[in-house]
C-alpha cells in the first residue's frame, strides 16, 4: 500500500498509458511527465506567493492578505485573474519580438531545469548523465532572456536592470557551481539520481546528507547565498530595486508578460530550491531511517518549501545591498572560501574514515571563515574630504 | 564574526513572526472597512459651512462676503450673493449666499478658507470617504452637501469648536449690550423731548425688560455697525 503511495504517479501515468498502442508509450509517457510538471510547479508558485506574502506580513506585525476567501487563501487567483484581464502594453520603440520572447523564454527555461531533478523515488523526467552541467547550462540561460527583457525594451530603467541582473548573476554563477562541485566530487557522478542515492543511506538511523558534513555545511551555506543571488532575491535584488530602477528589466512590462517573469523568476526560486535540496539535504530520502514510509516525494516537496520559506524569511530580515558590496562579497570571500572547499574536501576524502579528518576540516574551515570574516568587515576610516580642483 | 548580525536578525523577524500570531497588540494595523482608528482632532480634509440650530438654510452663518472666494489659492469655491436678506446668529440682517459651490477635486485643503473667515462660517471636516463613481458632478458640493450643524463641528474638532462658540456669544453680548445701551439713549431722548408723548418712552422701556429673550427684534435698528469686530 505505502509502496504504492510512494509509486502513485508512476503507476497513474502507466496506466494512462497502458490505453494506447506499444509503440506510442514510450512517448506518451514523457508528455505526461511534462504535464505533470507544468502543473505541479506553477501550483507551488502560488503557494510560494501566498506564503511570501503572508509570512512577510506576519514579520513586519501585519496580516497579510485576507480578504479573498477564507484567511485569503485564494489571493493568488485573484491575482492571476487581475494580471489575464490587464492591457498588454508594448512601447512604440520596443522590439517587439524580442520583448515578447523574453518572458516566454525566462519560463522554458525555468521548466527545463526540473527535467533533471529526481523529484521521488524513480521520478525524474529525464535520468541525464550529466544532469547537474544539464541544470547550470539552463540556469545559466536565464540571463539571456533578462538580457532580451532589457535590450528589447528601449527604456534607461530596463537596459540598467538588465546590466545589474547579468553582472549579478554571472558572478555568483560561479561560487553557486564550485559549491556543486565538492558534490560531484564525493559522489563521482554528474547525475542527480546517483547523488540522491548516494546520500539515502543511514547510520544509527541517522541520515548521511551531504550537508551533515564540515565541507558540505560550507558548501551549503555558499549555495545558499548565491542561489539567492541566482534568484535575483533579496537582499541581492538591486536587478529590480524600486528606489532607483523602477522594475529594473521588466519595468515596460505589462499584464500576462509581467505575469511570466513573475513566474519565472519563483520557477527559479523553486528549481535552485530543488537542486540544492537534491545535492546538500538528501532529495527525496526521508530525514530518519524510521520515517522511510513516508512517499518519497512527499519529502522532496516539503524540502523545498522549506527551503523557500527560508528565503522569504531572508527577504523579510536583510535590506539590500550596494552595487559594490555584492560585488565584493562574491569576488573576494564567496569565491575563496568555494576554492578552499574544494581544497578541504580532497582533504577529506584523502584522509580516511575517523575522527581526526572531522576536526582537521571543521577547523580549517572555521578558522579561515572567522579570519576572512574579520578581515573583510574591518572598517575603511576615510579622513576629512579634500578637494583638489574645487575649492 | 561574520554574519552575526544577520542571525540577529532572523531571530527579531522570528519573533515577530511568531508574536504576530499570539499577542494582538504587536499589530500595527487594523482592518478598515470594519475596524477604524478615530481621526486625529487636528484632522482636516475639505471645508464645510457651519449653520446654527436645526435648519440649514436659516442657521447658515456665511453671509457670501466671498473673502473665501477671492483667497483660495486653487479658485476652487464659487458664491452667489442672495437678493434678499435674513438675520444672522446675531438678528442683524444680512444677505446670505443663494449659491455656495466647492469643487473637491480641485481643493487642496489649505485651509486659507476657513483662516480669513471673519464669521466663523467655514470649516475643515474629517469626512475621508469621499469617492463617487461621477468625478465631475459628484465632486462639485453645493451649499446643501456643505452644510453641516454646529453639534456636528463640536464633534469632529471639540477643543477649536468651543473657542469659537465663546468667541461668538462674546460677539453677541456685545452686540446686545450695544443695543441696550442705544435702546436706553432713545428712550432718555424721548423722555427728555417733551414732544414726544408719553406712549413713544413707553415702548423702549418694554423692550428693555426682556432684552435677552427677545434680542432679534432689539437689534436691528439701532446698530448699524455690525458685531464684525
Amino acid at each position: 500500500m505505502l509502496e504504492k503511495a510512494d509509486q502513485i504517479f508512476l503507476l497513474l501515468r502507466d496506466w494512462l498509458v497502458g490505453y494506447l498502442p506499444p509503440g506510442w508509450r514510450a512517448a506518451a509517457g514523457a508528455v505526461l511527465g511534462v504535464i505533470g510538471i507544468v502543473a505541479v510547479f506553477p501550483g507551488l508558485f502560488a503557494i510560494a506567493v501566498l506564503m511570501e506574502r503572508k509570512g512577510l506580513g506576519r514579520m513586519q506585525n501585519r496580516l497579510g492578505p485576507n480578504r479573498v476567501g477564507p484567511f485569503g487563501i485564494l489571493q493568488p487567483i485573484a491575482d492571476a485573474i487581475k494580471s489575464l484581464t490587464k492591457e498588454d502594453i508594448v512601447p512604440t520603440n520596443a522590439d517587439a519580438v524580442v520583448h515578447f520572447l523574453a518572458p516566454v523564454f525566462l519560463v522554458v527555461v525555468a521548466f527545463m531545469g526540473f527535467a533533471v531533478l529526481p523529484v521521488g523515488r524513480n521520478m525524474v523526467l529525464v535520468n541525464m548523465d550529466a544532469g547537474l552541467l544539464f541544470y547550470f547550462a539552463m540556469g545559466a540561460s536565464t540571463e539571456v532572456s533578462i538580457f532580451m527583457a532589457g535590450w528589447s525594451s528601449r527604456n534607461k530603467y530596463s537596459l540598467l536592470g538588465a546590466m545589474r541582473a547579468v553582472a549579478q548573476m554571472i558572478s555568483y554563477e560561479v561560487p553557486l557551481l564550485l559549491s556543486s562541485v565538492v558534490i560531484v566530487m564525493m559522489t563521482g557522478s554528474l547525475s542527480l539520481v546517483k547523488i540522491v542515492e548516494a546520500q539515502n543511506q543511514y547510520t544509527w538511523g541517522l541520515p548521511h546528507w551531504y550537508i551533515f558534513t564540515p565541507w558540505g555545511c560550507a558548501a551549503f551555506i555558499m549555495y545558499a547565498v548565491a542561489a539567492t543571488a541566482e534568484t535575483n532575491r533579496s537582499p541581492f535584488d538591486l536587478p529590480e530595486g524600486e528606489s532607483e530602477l523602477v522594475a529594473g528589466y521588466f519595468t515596460e512590462y505589462s499584464g500576462f508578460k509581467f505575469a511570466l517573469f513573475f513566474l519565472g523568476e519563483y520557477l527559479g526560486m523553486l528549481s535552485i530550491s530543488g537542486l540544492g535540496t537534491t545535492l546538500f539535504l538528501g532529495g527525496w530520502s526521508a530525514p530518519l531511517a524510521v520515517l522511510n514510509w513516508v512517499p518519497s516525494w512527499i519529502w522532496f516537496f516539503s524540502k523545498i518549501m522549506l527551503s523557500i520559506s527560508v528565503l522569504i524569511w531572508v527577504r523579510g530580515t536583510l535590506p539590500r545591498l550596494r552595487q559594490d558590496q555584492l560585488m565584493n562579497f562574491a569576488w573576494k570571500f564567496v569565491l575563496p572560501m568555494t576554492l578552499l572547499n574544494l581544497m578541504v574536501a580532497a582533504l577529506w576524502r584523502f584522509m580516511g574514515d575517523g575522527w581526526a579528518r572531522w576536526v582537521v576540516c571543521s577547523a580549517i574551515l572555521l578558522l579561515v571563515y572567522v579570519g576572512a570574516g574579520r578581515i573583510g568587515m574591518r572598517r575603511e576610516h576615510f579622513g576629512p574630504r579634500t578637494y583638489r580642483y574645487a575649492e | 564574526m561574520l554574519g552575526e548580525g544577520i542571525l540577529k536578525g532572523l531571530t527579531e523577524t522570528a519573533r515577530n513572526f511568531a508574536g504576530s500570531f499570539v499577542s494582538a497588540e504587536r499589530l500595527t494595523t487594523v482592518q478598515y472597512p470594519e475596524q477604524r482608528i478615530p481621526t486625529a482632532e487636528a484632522a482636516r480634509v475639505f471645508p464645510f459651512l457651519v449653520y446654527d440650530g436645526t435648519d440649514w438654510e436659516a442657521g447658515m452663518r456665511c453671509v457670501a462676503c466671498q473673502i473665501c472666494e477671492k483667497e483660495c489659492p486653487p479658485k476652487c469655491i464659487y458664491i452667489e450673493k442672495s437678493k434678499d436678506k435674513k438675520p444672522d446668529f446675531v438678528g442683524k440682517m444680512q444677505i446670505y449666499p443663494a449659491k455656495f459651490d466647492i469643487d473637491v477635486s480641485v481643493c487642496m485643503s489649505c485651509q486659507i478658507c476657513v483662516e480669513v473667515c471673519p464669521f466663523e462660517a467655514i470649516k475643515m471636516d474629517t469626512e475621508f470617504e469621499l469617492s463617487t463613481t461621477d468625478r465631475f458632478g459628484g465632486l462639485l458640493y453645493d451649499r446643501k452637501q456643505l452644510s453641516r450643524s454646529n453639534e456636528y463641528y463640536h464633534e469632529i474638532h471639540p477643543t477649536e469648536a468651543a473657542e469659537v462658540d465663546a468667541r461668538l456669544a462674546e460677539e453677541k453680548a456685545k452686540a446686545e449690550a450695544k443695543a441696550k445701551a442705544a435702546a436706553q439713549a432713545t428712550a432718555a431722548k424721548a423722555a427728555a423731548d417733551p414732544s414726544v408723548p408719553a406712549k413713544a418712552a413707553a415702548v423702549p422701556a418694554a423692550s428693555t425688560v426682556a432684552p435677552a429673550a427677545k434680542p432679534a427684534e432689539a437689534a436691528p435698528a439701532p446698530k448699524p455697525s455690525g458685531g464684525g469686530e
